[in-house]
Parts: structure tokens; sequence; C-alpha cells
């Protein structure tokens, strides 16, 4: 290797191991996430079309601005973040190491220089004694001692979570970790919906982008319901599920409900409740202005049906007692859309109990049909999310470690006190990584009751 | 008693509060201090009592569900949260004259909730029927008012930094007298941060287990997400650029002022300006 190249590469690497590279790319990081909370994510183009004009459109889709977080510039900026951190660690780790597996035991006078607290004082009786006696009081006040010799000196170091030192590699290995858990996710799980009708049982699910998907299992849908509180806010969507081996119940997943908030889980695929609707019918019956060539006429809830006259309709809604919203007429009622073969539309309500009332519309209009509302047959259909994701509990165990991680690295210090017991004269010196300030109060104690135990006795 | 008069009662206290902090700025009477401070403690009290109160109520309506579901409620309990992290502050390190740079956010809070906002209890829609609700809101709210409490104190490092470059110290007199040494406002802004940061990531991550339990999805880049990731982002700077060393004083003052905005927009302006899962914004 040339020496260009070799300047080539540290350059590269203090490039990938700079603090700065961090902050451009958390401040960079943070500035764009703003755009897409500011466009809308994922819409169709025609809606863009008529927010933005043709050239903008253009211009923020090569960008890739419509599905900003998942845009080629965006996930660079992610793995620039990764490869940062990961060097900044691997830098920084061997020191730390160090200072952790092979700890400064001799309390040198260079060391003893750099240290913020130091105390000094004369202390009588045999170095032996002396020293048993710092030793006990360490490992009662502070930590247990390590005793080294040295040069004619006796030297004691105690210290207190060196592990902590590593907690901000902690840190920065649970991004990764929650990384490697979205990975999984997206490679080996999906994310689905099914709608499932009262009664009946689906086997697949289709995906966001229209695949579809073996469960291995079936889902039957026993009930829906809704219920409502006094204000007509929405209290609970509730699916009765239960799940199906080969056509039979598995025990245990029978008659299962599942609300929002409260999914089932079975086989690592969980489904939630999230949608529903009719798939119900509706009854009619069609006849001339007169009463003649009655038709009965079934119209799905979810779609529409055709009348004799070439006309089509669909019911918008429907109520079991119109009682309250017409004082004086009873009984069911159906507000329908009909549309004449020429495009005209008109709404209508139809009656159950007052066939007069559709003639009489009917007859306004000089024309028929004439449509009686007959009766409903309501079916309930549940819309459920399917999720599978394998990769979640590793997301999860990122997370404990970037929590564990974060308060170890705030809130715990690694704390050193060194003793040099020499010509009868015994120094404590110490530091702490973090929160200076606490620890010399603690050390200031800590340095009186060990005059206070060395002169021997009370004062 | 009921809670709507008890939280008139906070609002009440927390106004007398700042002003007597405003006060004890300007005459450097100690006991003015003091009387700032007690103020503050009995504000808290009353607002303890009225969240609780209004907690029961909602049991007595029926509904029965934590204070914190919609934007009058969100508005409370953050002001709650703010004087109480002040609180905790004040009895670590004693710097009252905090007081006159956070107790304005608390009161402003409750101000606009009381004046503002509807303060009906309403029933919980299905999508916030879960435990999570409270995990979620109390951590982040926890890490918001750390926040606002750091806020304002870079405010008072601006001002202060600003006066001593202008040379007008006239030492230990004036307004700036009263005020802690830069490098303490420098320390205690990093502090604040120091309990905010932990306390938004845990807010972040129970947001996202309860999006996993409820969808299915942890993470959807949903506007409200995305800013609260926005906001950790610049704090992890903010804590990334304070062991460079390079930034701290004046441009970690700024940092800090900048996060809190990003978290104000995260709290606030995702719910009024723009669309999401976290509708509880437009339920005025």
């Amino acid at each position: 290797m040339t020496t260009d190249q070799r300047s080539f590469l540290n350059s590269l690497w203090d490039f990938f191991c700079s603090l700065k590279l961090t902050m451009f790319l958390l401040i960079t990081l943070a500035v764009t996430s703003i755009i897409g909370t500011i466009i809308p994510q994922g819409t169709p183009p025609q809606e863009y079309l008529q927010q933005i004009s043709p050239a903008k459109f253009k211009l923020y889709q090569a960008l890739g601005f419509f599905d900003m977080y998942h845009s080629w510039w965006f996930i660079l900026l992610l793995y620039l973040l990764t490869v940062n951190l990961v060097a900044c660690s691997i830098k920084r780790l061997p020191h730390i190491w160090k200072t952790i597996t092979q700890p400064v035991t001799v309390l040198g006078s260079g060391l003893e220089k750099t240290l913020p607290n130091v105390v000094s004082f004369k202390a009588g009786g045999e170095p032996e004694a002396l020293q048993a006696k710092v030793t006990a009081f360490l490992k009662a006040e502070f930590a247990e001692p390590v005793a080294t010799e040295d040069d004619g000196a006796r030297h004691l170091f105690a210290q207190k979570t060196p592990w902590c030192r590593l907690s901000v590699y902690f840190v920065h290995l649970s991004v990764i970790v929650i990384f490697i858990g979205t990975m999984i996710g997206s490679l080996f799980g999906y994310k689905g919906f099914v709608n499932i009708m009262e009664g009946e049982s689906v086997a697949k699910a289709i995906t966001r982008s229209e695949k579809e998907i073996d469960l291995g299992f079936s889902v039957l849908c026993e009930k829906f319901s809704v219920a409502f509180y006094d204000s007509g806010a929405p209290k609970e969507f509730k699916s009765i599920l239960t799940v199906l081996e080969n056509g039979k119940p598995v025990p245990g997943y029978e008659h299962v409900p599942v609300i929002v908030n409260e999914p089932l889980t079975y086989k690592g695929i969980t489904f939630y409740q999230s949608s529903y609707g009719n798939a119900g019918e509706y009854r009619f019956l069609v006849t001339d202005l007169d009463g003649n060539n009655a038709v009965p006429v079934t119209v799905p809830a979810t779609g529409s049906a055709t009348l004799p006259d070439g006309s089509s309709m669909h019911v918008l809604e429907t109520t079991p007692d119109i009682a309250p919203y017409s004082p004086g007429l009873s009984g069911p009622a159906a507000n329908i859309e009909i549309h004449a073969p020429g495009g005209a539309s008109e709404r209508v309500v139809v009656y159950a109990n007052h066939p007069e009332l559709n003639v009489a519309h009917a007859k306004e209009h000089g024309k028929g049909p004439v449509i009686h509302f007959k009766g409903e047959e309501k079916r309930m259909y549940t819309g459920l999310q399917v999720a599978k994701d394998p990769g979640v509990w590793i997301v999860w165990l990122g997370c404990l470690l970037m929590v564990v991680g974060i308060f170890a690295a705030f809130f715990l210090s690694h704390r050193r006190i060194w003793v040099r017991i020499q010509h009868g004269t015994v120094t404590m010196g110490g530091n702490a990584s973090k929160n200076q300030a606490a620890f010399q109060l603690f050390f200031d104690g800590l340095a009186d009751k060990l005059k206070t135990e060395c002169s021997g006795e009370k004062r | 008693m009921t809670s709507s008069l008890l939280f008139n009662v906070t609002t009440f206290t927390y106004l007398v509060s700042m002003l007597l902090f405003f006060a004890f700025l300007a005459s450097r009477a100690k006991a003015l201090g003091t009387a700032g401070i007690v103020t503050a403690y009995a504000g808290l009290l009353a607002q303890t009592g009225a969240i609780l109160l209004r907690w029961k109520e909602s049991y007595d309506m029926g509904y029965g569900h934590a204070p914190l579901s919609n934007l009058y409620e969100s508005v409370v309990f953050f002001s709650w949260t703010i004087v109480l992290i002040f609180a905790l502050l004040d009895l670590k390190y004693k710097y009252r004259v905090i007081g006159a740079f956070v107790m304005p956010f608390a009161l402003l809070g409750m101000a606009w909730a009381q004046l503002g906002l509807h303060s009906g209890i309403e029933p919980l829609v299905p999508a916030l029927q879960s435990n999570w609700l409270l995990y979620h809101v109390v951590t982040c709210f926890l890490g918001y008012a750390a926040f606002a409490v750091a806020c304002g104190i870079s405010i008072m490092y601006l001002i202060k930094a600003g006066s001593e470059e202008r040379g007008d110290s006239t030492p230990a007199g004036g307004l700036m007298g009263m005020f802690p040494p830069i490098r303490v406002l420098d320390d205690l802004n990093y502090r604040a941060i120091m309990v905010g940061f932990p306390l938004l990531t845990l807010g972040i991550i129970t947001g996202a287990a309860w999006a996993n339990y409820a969808w299915g999805t942890y993470w959807s880049w949903d506007p409200k997400e995305t800013w609260s990731l926005i906001v950790w982002f610049v704090y992890a700077a903010f804590l990334h650029a304070r062991f460079t060393r390079g930034w701290v004083g004046k441009k970690a003052a700024w940092l800090s002022i900048i996060g809190f905005a990003a978290t104000i927009f995260c709290y606030l302006g995702v719910n009024l300006f723009l669309s999401g899962l976290h509708s509880y914004g437009g339920g005025k």
C-alpha cells in the first residue's frame, strides 16, 4: 500500500469516527424528516396533482418525497449514522476496555497530579497494621480494594461500577439491534388485512401490495357488534373469532372476543380489530304507477341493483323506525339513490308502512317505478389487520438495551479511590467519570473518616 | 369541591407564584423568593388534588379513565409535570430565581386550558381504551416538562451571558446578580435534558409498544411519531455536542431552545396543523 492510499484510508477512517459527522447526521435527519410530515406520504398521484403543479410533482417524485422515509438518500443517512456509531465505538472501545480491565492500581506521583481530589496525612503504627486498617475501611465504606507493593510503598485501589463506562456502547449497540429487528421484520414478516363475514371463515390475508398470503389456518368470525355511548360516540367494536385448523376449532382459540387494543395472536400471526361494515342486503318491491307488474328487487349493502326500467339504485341508509325523523310516520324506511339511464340521479326516502307515500312521490315525478321498502337482512363483516413480525422481539430487546444504557450512561459513575501508605504518610486520591461535584463531597467525607480511623482513637 | 374549581385555584396560585418570582427578581428580597416557591408548591398540591378528583369524577360518570385523554387534559397534565420537575430541581439545587422563567410556562398552560379549551369529561373512544395510554402519556409529558425547564434555564443563560458580554456586570449587583453563574446555568440545562432525554426515549418506546399491541406496527412514520423522533435527534445531537466540548454555553442554550420549540410542535403543532393518528388535539 502506498503512503497516499494509507493516508486516504486514514482520513476516511477519521471521517467516519468524527463527532462532527454524528452532529451533521443527527441534525440533517431531524431537518429532512420534517418534509415527510408536511407532504402526505403514499397518496395516489392524482391527489398530489390537485395540490401542486406537474413540475413540482416531478421534482418531488425524483427526490422521493412521497415515500420519504424509504427514499434512497434517507436510508443512506441512516446507514451513515450506523457506520458512524460503529466506527466511533471501535475507535474508543479499546481505551475504555483497558480502563476497566486493567486499572492502574498504583498511586504514582504522575497519577496523583492528575487527580482532582487528593488528601495526605501522617499516621502512626506499623505499615502492615495501617494497611489492614485502610483495607477494612475501604471495604466497609466503599469497595473491596486491591493491594500492590511498589517501590517500598503499599498501594490500595478500589473502584465502583467500572462497567458503566461501557453504557454508551450499549446505547450505540441498541440502535444497531433495533435496526436488525426492523430488517428481520421487513424480510420475514408482513402486514395485511382480511374482511370476514359473520359466520364465514378465511384462510388468506391480503397484503398492502395486494399479494395473497396463506395463513396456514383459518379464522372464523362468529359475530361482530358495535356499541355506542349515549352521546353517539363509538364505545366498542367487537369481533368474536375462532381459529380453525383443518376445519376444526383449536382449543383455547374458540369464541375469542377481539376488540380495539385487544388483538388475537395465533402462531405468530396477530389479528387486530380495525374496521367493519354491513354486507347484508335490502329488499324492495318495485311496481308500475298503477301497482301492476310487481318485481322484487334485492340490493346488496355494498353495491347497487338494476330496476326493471333500466335505472339503477343503491341504498344510502336505512332505519328500523322512521318516527323520530318524521313525526306521524312509523315503521322501517330507506334512503335510496336512483340513477336514471340518462345519468340524472335523485335521492328519495321510501317506506315500508306507507305505500301511499311511495306512490305519491312517484306520481309527483309523473312516471314510475314505484319503490316499496320491504326490509333488510343485516349481515356484518369485520375488518381485521393481520400482522406477522418475527423481528419485533429483537426490536424490544434493543429498546430495553437502549433504556438501560441511557440510564447507566447518565446516572451511574465510575468512581475510583487510590490509597498509598509510605513513610508513615497516608495519601488518598480519587476521581469519578461523572458528577464531579457529588463525588467531591463524598470524597471529603471519606477522607475525614479515614483520618479519624487511622489516628487510632476517637477525638 | 369540584375538580374544575380546584383547577381555577391552581391557575390563580400559579399566577401569584409567577408574580412573586418576578417581584423577587426585581427586589432581590429573599422572602419573596421563598413566598414564590411556597406558592408554587401549594399550586402543585392543588393541581394534584384536582387531577385526582377529575379522575374520580370520570368514574362517577361511568366512563372511568385517567384524565389524559383530550387536549384540555393533556395541557393541564403538561402544566403539572412542568411544576413537578421544577420542584424537584428546587429541592436539589435551590436556585429559586429559575421559577421566574419556568412558572410562566406552567401558568400559560393552565390559562390556555381553562380559558380556551373544552373541559368536559368525555368517554374514551375505542382506540384510547388501554393502560398503555397512562404509561405513554406520563413518560412523554415528564420528558416534555424537563425540556421546558431546560428551555427556561437556557433563556436565563442567554440573558446573563449577553449582559456579561456587554460588560455591564456590576458584581453582586443588579438583576443579573440574582441569576446563578452562567457555568451553573449551563450545567443545569444539561442536567434537565439528562432527565428529559431518557423519559422521551421511554415515551417513544411505550408509544411504539402500544402501537404494536393495538395495530401490529410499532413504527409507521405517522407525523407525530416522526416529530417525536425529530425531537429525539435534536437532543441526541445536544448530548453528543456536549461531549465535543465545543458546544457548551450559548450554542448549547440555543440547541436546548430549538429542541423545546420542536417539542412544542411535536405536542401541539402536529395535532393542529398536520393529520395523523394522534387526533386528540383536534378535540376542541
